[in-house]
């Protein structure tokens, strides 16, 4: 109906104007004005502090002229009284992609990888789009503009939102009857984001690290290109050198990666504005510290259905306390000063932002910040306050007029004016029609009550003896029309009810018969309207749980800190030369280990009695793929040394507390094995609760993952891939030789470049060569995932060739028919206890691999490169014991000294020493054994895994989940829409995990 | 004289050990603490066997035997001895290399295989299944994987020339993946979410039409044959087990109805991960849970850490039957590392006695072979094992002896070859 009366008034008030002034015009006679409107007795919310009470707005040629309280009114000037109602400044979603197709996938035929691009002209990699301009795939959406503008929207930024660069973005004013002045400008933002685009079948990048490097390597370029070094053209980089000084919007699908995109940020100089997720709030002090400025979504989860156990059991306590937390988000963010502007992004339907932002008000979010974060922020990030945003002279006339404060659920929103045109959202003369009336129909009496809301009132009558008589009213531009239902339904003789309003305390009009014939009807009104109190809009929200480090179970509530322990009278294997010490004591203090011997004490510590315990350093894995974000290969190239799992370390894994309770404290997480270069790793001490960042082992050496034989071959990739050089093992040695030769070469024009103080050109960063130039220059190291002999005495020559050393072979399964020459070289080895049989290159694997290499005088780690093994890696050890009657001391340190000696951190960690880190693990039982459990967990003096705290965890768990499921059923039977139980399926990665984004 | 007869197989270097012929002489294991397997120990033990089966079993301190009452005599003082383990639901001799596909037999296209035998395709001498027994193994159900209905499983000994030869009780049960009550969505690359499978009442209504129309068919003596339904038969008179794949509590509550419902005579859980909601209804109708992977993480971040390890407990303290399984990741290579499965089991809660059944005489009566093996007991198959120490923890578990149905096998494999061929090479010790 509405619609009806849109186009009606479309048609005859707005006879085509709407084309640039110099335009011609052959479908009327040109009919410009520029008279006045005035909207008087108003208040008038300038901005959001700057409030004007009973003042008058002047608007002329769609801007503001002047707002105020003794505005003189010009004679050729429309006035509209506006007694009790309200103006504020239309809202500005900055972030959208309003009237832009969404751009459609690739079709990848036969799903075959492509490597290489096949784009002339662009850049090298397809998901850098930076040429991609809105302006250029734009088109007026009018159905679109008109939910935007009930919401309460006059101006929307908008962008293609596909790729990693994605180009420009524009803005436009949302008016729907001048098509002249719909775009405000072309070229306002520049768009990245972490997301590949669809429409291209290029493999690289396949992994959230590969993004990060893809945009490093693109930013270095970009200042190469830009210094004139480039021999060809390059569109995408030249567009990125045109938009750099547009404002720079990237767009993080989560909190973690709002804090991987400010990183970015920080090592280039660059200042975006982050478009967040909603979840901010689990980790608000990373992200104050990024000082960025954010644009936050309101798209509140739905609340579950858990009213079946089975489907509710599923659930976890994450997503269950999101539902709960996600309307705290704002005003978390508001309280930590983090200045964010608001967006409908990712909502269903637009006109749940209304709705979501007064819930977010209920949760405590300010209301005039709210204004501000739809109004005068994101004015300011656009550098747009002079135009829009608020109502200052000269600014766009985008105003919403409503009836009281606009964030009141109950306040009423009735035209929305954009460029000084109106939209109507709600009839602004509508009468109030509600009241209790005495009906006569022809003859027949009734008594009539309207209720509900003003412009949506609803009807109950009933006959004079109180029978209820079914009806339905509908109130349109103040005619009234009423469908009134027989008494008895199973007949269909209604009675339909018309009549204008023009008197709102008698109402009357004809009556049509079911059988067409008519009769005269009136409402006399014998009482107003009487506002009942509805309870349940009133009643507060479900209690709010606390957040947790990381905001998922088994999370902490506060940051833990060291503590001074003493642990007395323990079995002690210090992996030291004292060997394992009975009855002894252990003293931990400021993080370190501050004494090992007899009768030890100090006042200020807790006293463990750890009699009949074991007392050891934590264990180390070497070979690890916990705890990374968005996929552990970049498989996209056959060599990406540019990425490192440094930048996708995810501190919110369950994982990690598992890895605690299995005394592993610190580990390598490597890039996976799906190519010969593979990433840098990360190595982490899993300090729960800790930012990612906060994780990573301070100072750590510079490690890179390698890998041989079937895998980066592709020999068990099916059938549609053999595309990517190597395809064998000749191959495989070929790439590393070239690779290695370009780096020397590399590294040769850049020592020249340093040594001549800089002049002349400088060559092109390479973050691939330069990370590979590392390793030439012996500061970094290598870990290669290795099989059969053949290959590793292979990459050893290499090596030799170029005049280093490989670090470590991990997995390694053949090494015991090759000891002897690693022995040679200098290579450690890191291997599985006992797998075999898995792939056609582990079928000579022998479970006393470790024992002869061990033998032979190698350092020998087990490692686990299974999320499961790493905890039960004491368990690995012992075969050692079993297969190849290692003793009990030395298999000990297969996973504690020896990883940390592969590792080059045994200066601080892997054995008990007093200056060492305080990474100890207290067990119940002889760590080798199958019956022992860890009883505490300690990283730095800090513990991290206690037993005992572990039963309060599950304990607090069952009951957090019940009274989350408790409110949950109660939003169910207040009526509230929910969705079905669910939980986010996880995904364990391996070393050859292909599973990415 | 054992020593020598396994020296002799390793100075033979064929790919797979041979073998061990016929029991001929009587043995006589003395003063080893025998691990009855039935919760019991006995400290000095004396354990004969004659002709593969066990004929002594007692304190050696209250017995007296006439010097030549036995052919050979081993002091076990200091050492352990153990029923044979019993790997169920295992997939060995079914593939050879998990990532060759070519080596890979163990599942059929089609949901509905009740006809299809796992037997028929074991390879007796693959180079796996010689890896196992080392550290105790020495049986295995032999199960087909895949489909709804996958097929039947054999119950094998683990040293065999041929499949016929492995036999020990040919088509034991049949295997029916239950319909899971979630389903994933997304795909590999973007896994979605976990949600209700909407299509569960509807799956579990076509398996319950598949029952009916088998025991109509069944029930009909002037009929067409059918061979599918007809493989169904062992199900309905009570030769067959159905082994009902499940984790999910709704699921087994179905399962159990279902083969209620159906005149199923008798029936096991495998898997299990949530059997502990459902124990009173396992218990009550005496249905035993062969539970999946120990050494596995638990299913939901929510879920206590040591879930997985303590799972074998909570059923056990319900009074439930459980019998430990290894199928997953790298399952076959993996079975070796069955007996520590076990072993956390004990250390998670459960005595260890009570652990060691979970992989000897509850799997027995799971199978239902448990007449014939399972426990140290007189009368039964003399498959049994010598460690030197406890057999359920990593540091311990080293065998000497190993006999299956009294037969001295080899413990020699591909790998201990060439962990001295390589010892050698390098002279190591």
């Amino acid at each position: 109906m509405k619609k009806i009366v849109l186009l009606l008034i479309l048609s005859i008030f707005m006879p085509k104007s709407y084309a640039q002034e110099y335009f011609p015009n052959n479908e009327s006679i040109p009919n410009k004005t520029n008279h006045f409107t005035a909207f008087t007795n108003a208040t008038i919310y300038v901005t959001p502090t700057q409030i004007i009470q009973k003042g008058t707005l002047l608007i002329q040629n769609g801007k503001v002229v002047n707002a105020g309280t003794n505005i003189a009114i010009p004679k050729n000037c429309t006035t509209v009284d506006l007694n009790g109602k309200s103006i504020y400044p239309s809202f500005i979603d900055l972030y959208t992609s309003f009237g832009v197709e969404k751009p459609k996938p690739a079709a990848t035929a036969g799903r075959g990888s492509l490597y290489d691009t096949k784009r002339v002209g662009y850049y090298w990699n397809e998901n850098i789009k930076s040429e991609q301009n809105a302006y250029q795939a734009f088109k007026y959406d009018q159905a679109k503009a008109e939910e935007f503008l009930k919401a309460g929207f006059g101006v929307v930024g908008t962008h293609v939102p596909d790729g990693i660069a994605r180009g420009t973005g524009t803005l436009v004013a949302l008016n729907n009857f001048d098509n002249s002045k719909q775009l405000l400008t072309d070229k306002l933002t520049n768009h990245f984001a972490f997301s590949r685009s669809v429409t291209t079948a290029q493999s690289y990048p396949s992994s959230l690290m590969g993004m990060m490097a893809l945009m490093r390597q693109m930013y270095h370029d970009l200042d190469w290109y830009k210094k004139g070094n480039s021999k060809t053209t390059d569109l995408s980089l030249e567009a990125l050198a045109k938009n750099e000084k547009l404002v720079q919007v990237f767009t993080t699908e989560d909190k973690l990666n709002s804090l991987r995109a400010a990183k970015i940020a920080k090592e280039f100089g660059l200042n975006y504005i982050l478009k967040g997720s909603g979840n901010e709030f689990e980790r608000i002090e990373e992200i104050k510290q990024t000082n960025s400025k954010f644009i936050i979504p309101i798209n509140f989860p739905e609340a579950y259905d858990v009213s079946d156990p089975n489907q509710a059991n599923q659930m976890e306590l994450k997503d269950l306390r999101f539902w709960n937390q996600a309307p705290t988000n704002l005003k978390v963010l508001s309280d930590n000063g983090v200045v964010f502007a608001l967006t409908t992004d990712k909502l269903k339907k637009i006109e749940d932002f209304r709705t979501n932002l007064i819930k977010a008000i209920q949760y405590g979010f300010d209301s005039t910040k709210a204004l501000e974060a739809l109004t005068t922020v994101p004015a300011a990030l656009l550098g747009k306050s002079n135009e829009v945003g608020s109502l200052k002279n000269g600014s766009l006339a985008n105003f919403v007029i409503t009836s009281g404060a606009i964030f009141d659920a109950k306040t009423v929103m009735y035209e929305n004016w954009v460029q000084g045109n109106k939209f109507v959202i709600n009839d602004l003369n509508t009468k109030d029609i509600r009241g209790n009336y005495d009906l006569t129909i022809g003859n027949e009496k009734f008594k009539w009550k309207i209720n509900g809301e003003i412009n949506a009132p609803k009807s109950e009558i009933t006959t004079t003896d109180s029978k209820k008589v079914n009806s339905k009213l509908t109130f349109t531009n103040n005619w009234v029309s009423t469908v009134v239902k027989p008494l008895d339904s199973t007949k269909t003789n209604f009675t339909r009810l018309i009549g204008y309003v023009d008197n709102t305390d008698n109402l009357s009009g004809k009556a049509v018969l079911f059988d067409g014939s008519e009769l005269k009807w009136a409402a006399v009104k014998t009482a107003a309207f009487a506002k009942a109190i509805d309870s349940s809009k009133v009643e507060k929200g479900p209690a709010i749980m606390p957040v947790t480090y990381p905001n998922n179970a088994y999370g902490n509530t506060k940051k833990l800190t060291a503590t001074t322990l003493l642990f007395k009278n323990a079995t002690v294997w210090t992996n030291e030369k004292e060997g394992i010490l009975e009855e002894t004591d252990v003293l931990v203090k400021n993080g370190k280990i501050a004494a090992v011997g007899k009768n030890l004490s100090d006042a200020s510590a807790t006293v463990v009695d750890a009699k009949g315990k074991h007392l050891t350093s934590g264990i180390i894995d070497e070979h690890s793929h916990i705890a990374i974000s968005n996929g552990v290969n970049e498989g996209g190239h056959n060599s990406s040394a540019e990425v490192t799992i440094q930048d996708v370390v995810n501190s919110e894994d369950v994982n990690i507390y598992r890895e605690l309770a299995g005394g592993v404290t610190t580990s390598q997480l490597l890039h996976g094995s799906a190519n010969p270069i593979g990433g840098r790793s990360a190595i982490v001490k899993w300090k729960w609760g800790a930012a990612a960042d906060e994780m990573l082992y301070k100072n750590q050496p510079g490690f890179i993952k390698f890998a041989l034989g079937e895998n980066v071959k592709q020999s068990n990739w099916g059938n549609v891939n053999p595309t990517r050089f190597p395809q064998s093992r000749m191959g495989v040695e070929q790439v590393f030789t070239d690779y290695f030769q370009r780096a020397k070469d590399y590294d040769t024009a850049w020592k020249a470049y340093n040594s001549s103080n800089k002049k002349g050109k400088a060559p092109r960063v390479d973050l691939e060569l330069q990370t590979l130039a590392e390793i030439l220059n012996k500061e970094r190291f290598i870990s290669c995932h290795s099989y059969v002999q053949s290959e590793i005495l292979m990459l050893m020559k290499v090596a030799e060739k170029f005049n280093f050393r490989v670090n470590t072979y991990t997995h390694i399964l053949e090494g015991y028919k090759v000891a002897d020459k690693m022995k040679e070289h200098g290579v450690g080895a890191s291997t599985f206890s006992d797998w075999w049989a898995y792939k056609f290159e582990v079928n000579d694997a022998i479970p006393f691999n470790g024992p002869i290499m061990h033998n032979a005088g190698l350092v020998v780690a087990y490692n686990s490169d299974d999320a499961e093994m790493s905890r039960r890696l004491n368990q690995e050890a012992a075969k050692a014991v079993k297969y190849g009657n290692v003793s009990e001391e030395d298999a000990w340190k297969f996973v504690t000294l020896n990883p940390a000696k592969l590792l080059h951190i045994d200066d601080k960690v892997g054995s008990i020493k007093t200056g060492k880190d305080a990474d100890i693990v207290l067990w119940n039982a002889n760590p080798l054994s199958i019956y022992a459990k860890a009883e505490k967990t300690l990283i730095e003096g800090v513990v991290y895994y206690d037993v005992q705290k572990d039963e309060e965890q599950r304990k607090a768990i069952t009951k957090e989940r019940s009274e989350l499921i408790g409110q949950l059923l109660q939003e169910k039977n207040k009526g509230m829409s929910t969705q079905p139980a669910k939980k986010k399926e996880k995904v364990e990665y391996h070393c050859d995990s292909l599973e990415e984004l | 004289m054992l020593a020598t007869l396994m020296l002799g197989a390793s100075t033979l270097l064929q790919a797979q050990q041979t073998p061990a012929n016929k029991q001929t002489k009587s043995v006589l294991i003395l003063n080893a603490t025998a691990h009855i397997g039935d919760g019991t120990v006995i400290e000095n033990s004396a354990i004969g066997f004659k002709d593969g089966k066990i004929t002594l079993i007692a304190d050696a301190r209250t017995i007296r035997l006439a010097a030549d009452a036995y052919d050979t005599t081993i002091n076990a003082e200091g050492k352990h001895v153990y029923p044979g383990f019993i790997a169920p639901n295992s997939t060995l001799g079914l593939v050879e290399i998990d990532a060759v596909k070519s080596s890979d037999d163990e599942s059929e296209i089609g949901s509905m295989n009740p006809n299809v035998r796992s037997i028929i395709a074991y390879t007796a001498d693959s180079k796996v299944i010689e890896t196992v027994r080392p550290n105790g193994i020495l049986m295995a159900q032999i199960t087909p994987r895949g489909g709804i209905i996958s097929g039947s499983s054999s119950i094998v000994q683990l040293d065999a020339w041929h499949w016929q030869d492995a036999l020990v009780k040919e088509n034991d049960g049949m295997h029916l993946n239950f319909p899971s009550t979630f389903r994933r969505s997304g795909w590999w690359a973007e896994p979605g979410a976990i949600e209700a499978n909407k299509d569960y009442p509807k799956q579990v209504n076509e398996l319950n039409s598949f029952f009916t129309n088998a025991k109509a068919y069944l029930g009909d003596t002037a009929k067409e044959r059918n061979l599918v339904l007809e493989s169904t038969k062992g199900l309905f008179d009570g030769t067959q087990t159905l082994y009902i794949h499940a984790n999910e509590e709704k699921q087994i509550i179905d399962a159990v109805q279902f083969a209620k419902q159906n005149g199923i005579k008798k029936m096991a859980i495998v898997g299990g991960y949530e059997a502990y909601k459902a124990a009173e209804l396992l218990q009550k109708n005496n249905v035993g849970v062969l539970l999946k992977r120990v050494h596995d993480m638990p299913e939901n971040d929510d879920h206590d850490v040591d879930l997985p390890y303590k799972n074998a407990r909570l059923l056990t303290e319900k009074g439930v039957l459980v019998g430990l399984e290894n199928s997953g990741s790298h399952e076959r290579m993996n079975t070796r590392n069955l007996p520590f499965l076990a072993g956390t089991c004990a250390a998670y809660g459960l005595d260890k006695e009570t652990a060691l059944q979970l992989i000897t005489s509850n799997t027995a009566k799971i199978l239902g072979i448990d007449e014939q093996c399972g426990t140290l007991t007189q009368g039964k198959d003399a498959t049994l094992f010598i460690s030197e120490g406890d057999a359920l923890d990593m540091r311990t578990n080293k065998l000497t002896n190993a006999f299956i149905q009294g037969r001295a096998i080899s413990l020699e494999t591909h790998q201990t070859r060439l962990n001295e061929r390589y010892k050698t090479k390098y002279n190591q010790k």
